[in-house]
């Protein structure tokens, strides 16, 4: 067995779990925004829990895809060609997400604002439920031939699997944000964030657990595989108990513990199977057949061994910096823009 | 239309519009840094004020460019997945590269600059932007290195499936095609933001001279006023315009004579690696050494014949290819056979190129985008040059002439660099084709290692798709442009004040000196929050 094609599978396993765990709370934030308050200053302050990290969270899926792309072409070549439809819509999503987010606070009229709230909570929703949706396929199998292209017209993606993943991560990201908003805000944005994750928690997560349940069935588990899915579980009952008696750290740590042990069982589960083929089994592409060969892997073992340590440094560090709650004093008034003409008098 | 032409428009709509945003931030942000550097050395606080208003002007535009920088990504492995697999061992490294080493930087220590006011000490909060700075200076690289490998593929030998496998990552990334266009690009940027600067800044002087503000002596030299009307029109307000467009100028200007030395290399290189493409872009039909000044032919045709070169003037192609005066430069009509005989005068008769196995491969790229890219981009960056010049004379006495139609001409000319840094890249991509990785027929071409674009489009990919995301993604960008463009208008228009609430609030300090607004508010209170 060779390391390397099995030390990218876990490095790309490790930047796509470092996504979920960190936009996660972005995307739900972008949710929240929409329907758990009326008060523009309670959405300012959901929005500026996340707003000087967002970005950097971000760049968790550009850096995930890229390594696919570096690591195992083949996959990323199939599962993106074969997913264009979706993909195109997570793309709009990711867009009007981001551009909302940066754009939302430069105009105060009320339809500037409002048109932007939605535009944050349906491209997060959009973002969060695709992107749940390609993991699954590409953890459940697509209908892919001997090159790896797609056999089926553009919407052969649309399978139960896909619905299971979305949902698993618009769950996630919603319940994983109100525990978010309970230890970074403050006021009644703090308030109704521990009610909802105290009330909601099993049916956000239930979507994610079935998934990860589905991918041992599939795949035949490894004992690895179900060990992770035992610690997902007490990780989440640990949550849920912990929100239930409104200790703020503590369930977010154990829902995060969730995500995190969840995303691993998956891709313990599917492993060394990148993306199986419905169609026949000695299509499916593996850690083995779709790897780039052991001189450009090793340039990029060095890389990444070199650069991902320095990065969760200096992201810790930015959560170090704006670790204080964001409470809506901290709000500022609303700052009219006009322009610098001497009106006649 | 087939699935070919359409993800090349998919591709080309989203790679201009991304390229509007990437060329005035690489710059934009260089400059910003530099202004919040003399704050924190000078504690002037014109340089304060300049810091906020160019930074937020930055971002309105930054934010756009990171939504297309993800297409960007996606977009090879959703429509050139045939591409992706037969370049996957040496194109994808410096993506991962870019996302590891640099846009981790320069997102997470963005973040930090931008909410970092009145959190971090001074120094550290400069330094978190100039972080961001140099890791968008680095991802631009990253990026460049993996154009130039599709330009001039390096560091690679022919595996045993036929795919190119990497054997030097050192040879990749220091591909001399890769430094000779990064390098051309950087001052391209520069352009941009330096023409950016002068025009948005002139607008404001020429503001304060027609409402009265500021005035002029017998001498031409200004008087500096204030209006205690308007936020943030104090005395200071001038020193904040006359030194952004000054400092404009001369960055424009020096970024011009950057991108002519760096551009003379790519020439000479071009002329090595791909002969084709620089025939294209003269126009250049038979060997020789003259230069055209003006060529028309029938627009689409790349039929030599069609061509009619009106002006030209001798020896100087030789000297612009390889440095020697009335050197013979080879011409399409002798470079087409060689390609034939090299590269094949049909595309392989393999499954793989569904519709065009077997059809006759058109080596020669479309010549009057390539003549005609290649001269505007040229033209209008000297244009560009020659105003930076002509703005640095008339503002000599500390500001701008009366006149509006200067002014609109200043704004005018913001548009010039962009068009330049479009054509010039439209050129390059184009005079390509046919190829997506180009082989290179000089001895640094390693054999067999070329791919044709119609080789390299999604095999499994259907019309419907193809079109579905042109158009869906083009509606976006429309919408997303108008949006910005009326938000930097807002912004533009609204001068320092708009970006600087507590100069709106706090009224005119009396000698504009002492006042610092920075340190008078409440501290919990987010200095920028959205």
């Amino acid at each position: 067995m060779e390391p390397l094609p099995v030390v990218w599978f876990i490095a790309i396993a490790v930047l796509w779990i470092g996504y979920l765990l960190l936009e996660g709370f972005d995307l739900g934030v972008g949710m929240h925004m929409v329907f758990s308050t009326r008060s523009e200053r309670d959405r300012r302050v959901m929005l500026n829990t996340i707003g000087p990290v967002w970005d950097g969270n971000e760049v968790w899926l550009i850096t995930a895809g890229a390594a696919m792309f570096a690591a195992f072409p083949a996959w990323y070549a199939s599962l993106f060609s074969t997913l264009y439809v979706p993909l195109t819509i997570t793309l709009v999503g990711l867009i009007v997400r981001a551009v909302g987010i940066e754009y939302r606070g430069k105009v105060h009229t009320e339809r500037w604002r409002t048109v932007w709230t939605w535009m944050i909570g349906l491209g997060s929703l959009i973002v969060a439920f695709c992107i749940g949706a390609a993991l699954a396929l590409t953890s459940t199998g697509l209908p892919i031939d001997a090159n790896g292209d797609r056999v089926g017209g553009p919407f052969v993606w649309l399978t139960a699997p896909a619905v299971l993943g979305g949902l698993a991560v618009v769950g996630f990201a919603l319940l994983h944000s109100a525990t978010f908003l309970g230890l970074k805000a403050d006021g009644p944005v703090r308030e109704r964030a521990g009610r909802f994750a105290a009330r909601w928690a099993p049916l956000c997560i239930a979507p994610a657990a079935l998934w990860a349940i589905w991918v041992q069935l599939a795949h035949g588990g490894s004992v690895l595989a179900w060990t992770l899915i035992v610690f997902a579980v007490l990780a989440a009952v640990f949550g849920w108990r912990a929100a239930q008696q409104r200790h703020e750290g503590r369930a977010f740590i154990g829902f995060a513990g969730f995500g995190l042990f969840g995303a691993a069982a998956i891709f313990a589960g599917m492993f060394p199977r990148l993306l199986p083929s419905t169609v026949d089994a000695a299509f499916d592409l593996t850690v083995w057949n779709a790897a780039n060969g052991p001189y450009t892997l090793g340039v990029m073992t060095v890389v990444a061994a070199v650069s991902l340590p320095v990065i969760l440094l200096y992201q810790a560090w930015s959560y170090w910096i704006f670790r204080k709650r964001v409470t809506p004093g901290m709000i500022p008034e609303v700052h009219i823009v006009l322009p610098a003409v001497l009106r006649a008098r | 239309m087939d699935v070919l032409d359409i993800a090349r428009w998919q591709f080309g709509i989203t790679t201009v519009y991304h390229f509007l945003m990437v060329p005035l931030t690489l710059g934009l942000g260089m400059m910003v840094a530099i202004m919040q550097t003399r704050w924190v050395r000078t504690g002037d606080e014109k340089f304060l004020r300049m810091t906020k208003f160019w930074g937020k002007v930055y971002l309105i535009n930054f934010i756009v460019g990171v939504a297309t920088g993800l297409v960007q990504e996606f977009q090879f492995g959703m429509a050139w997945s045939e591409y992706s697999r037969f370049v996957g061992d040496v194109f994808g490294a410096p993506l991962a590269m870019e996302g590891l080493l640099a846009f981790f930087v320069e997102s997470t220590f963005l973040g930090i600059w931008i909410f970092g006011w009145g959190r971090l000490r001074k120094g550290l909060h400069l330094a978190a932007l100039w972080c961001a700075v140099i890791g968008s200076w680095i991802s631009a690289f990253f990026i460049i290195v993996a154009n130039s490998w599709m330009q001039h593929p390096v560091g690679v030998e022919l595996g045993a499936d036929g795919r190119p496998v990497m054997t030097d990552v050192w040879a990749v990334l220091t591909n001399n095609t890769a430094i000779a266009a990064y390098t051309h690009t950087i001052f391209g940027a520069l352009v941009v933001a330096g023409m950016f600067l002068l025009g948005i800044s002139w607008y404001h002087l020429w503001r304060r001279r027609h409402d009265g503000i500021d005035s002029v002596d017998e001498d031409g030299r200004v008087v500096v006023g204030q209006a205690d009307a308007v936020a943030g029109r104090d005395r200071k307000d001038h020193g904040v315009w006359i030194w952004s467009l000054r400092f404009g100028a001369v960055v424009a200007i020096a970024g011009f004579l950057g991108t002519v030395a760096s551009g003379d290399i790519q020439g000479k290189l071009m002329y090595e690696q791909q002969p084709m493409k620089m025939a294209a872009a003269e126009a250049a039909c038979h060997t020789g050494s003259s230069f055209s000044v003006l060529s028309l032919g029938d627009p689409g045709s790349t039929d030599c014949a069609d061509v009619i070169t009106l002006i030209e003037v001798p020896g100087v192609l030789g000297f612009l290819g390889t440095g020697e005066w009335g050197a013979e430069m080879p011409g399409i009509s002798d470079l087409e056979p060689q390609y034939v005989d090299q590269y094949g005068k049909t595309i392989p008769d393999d499954a793989l190129y569904g519709d065009m196995a077997g059809t006759d491969v058109q080596y020669v790229p479309v010549m009057w985008v390539t003549y005609w890219g290649f001269r505007l981009m040229i033209g209008l960056g000297g244009v560009v040059a020659f105003g930076g010049v002509v703005a640095l004379w008339l503002t000599r006495k500390g500001t701008v002439p009366r006149s509006p139609w200067i002014m609109r001409l200043a704004l005018l000319g913001m548009v010039a660099p962009f068009a330049a840094n479009i054509a010039g890249w439209i050129f390059t991509e184009l005079g390509r084709q046919p190829f997506v990785v180009a082989p290179n027929p000089d001895a640094t071409g390693v054999d067999g290692v070329f791919m044709y674009t119609a080789a390299a489009v999604s095999p499994g990919v259907t019309v419907g798709e193809l079109l579905f995301s042109v158009i869906t993604l083009s509606a976006v960008y429309g919408v997303m442009l108008v949006i910005e463009f009326y938000l930097m208008v807002k912004y533009v228009r609204g001068g320092v004040a708009a970006s600087m609430p507590e100069l709106a609030a706090s009224g005119h300090p009396d000698d504009g000196d002492e006042s610092r607004p920075d340190t008078d508010r409440r501290d919990d209170v987010l200095a920028f929050a959205y």
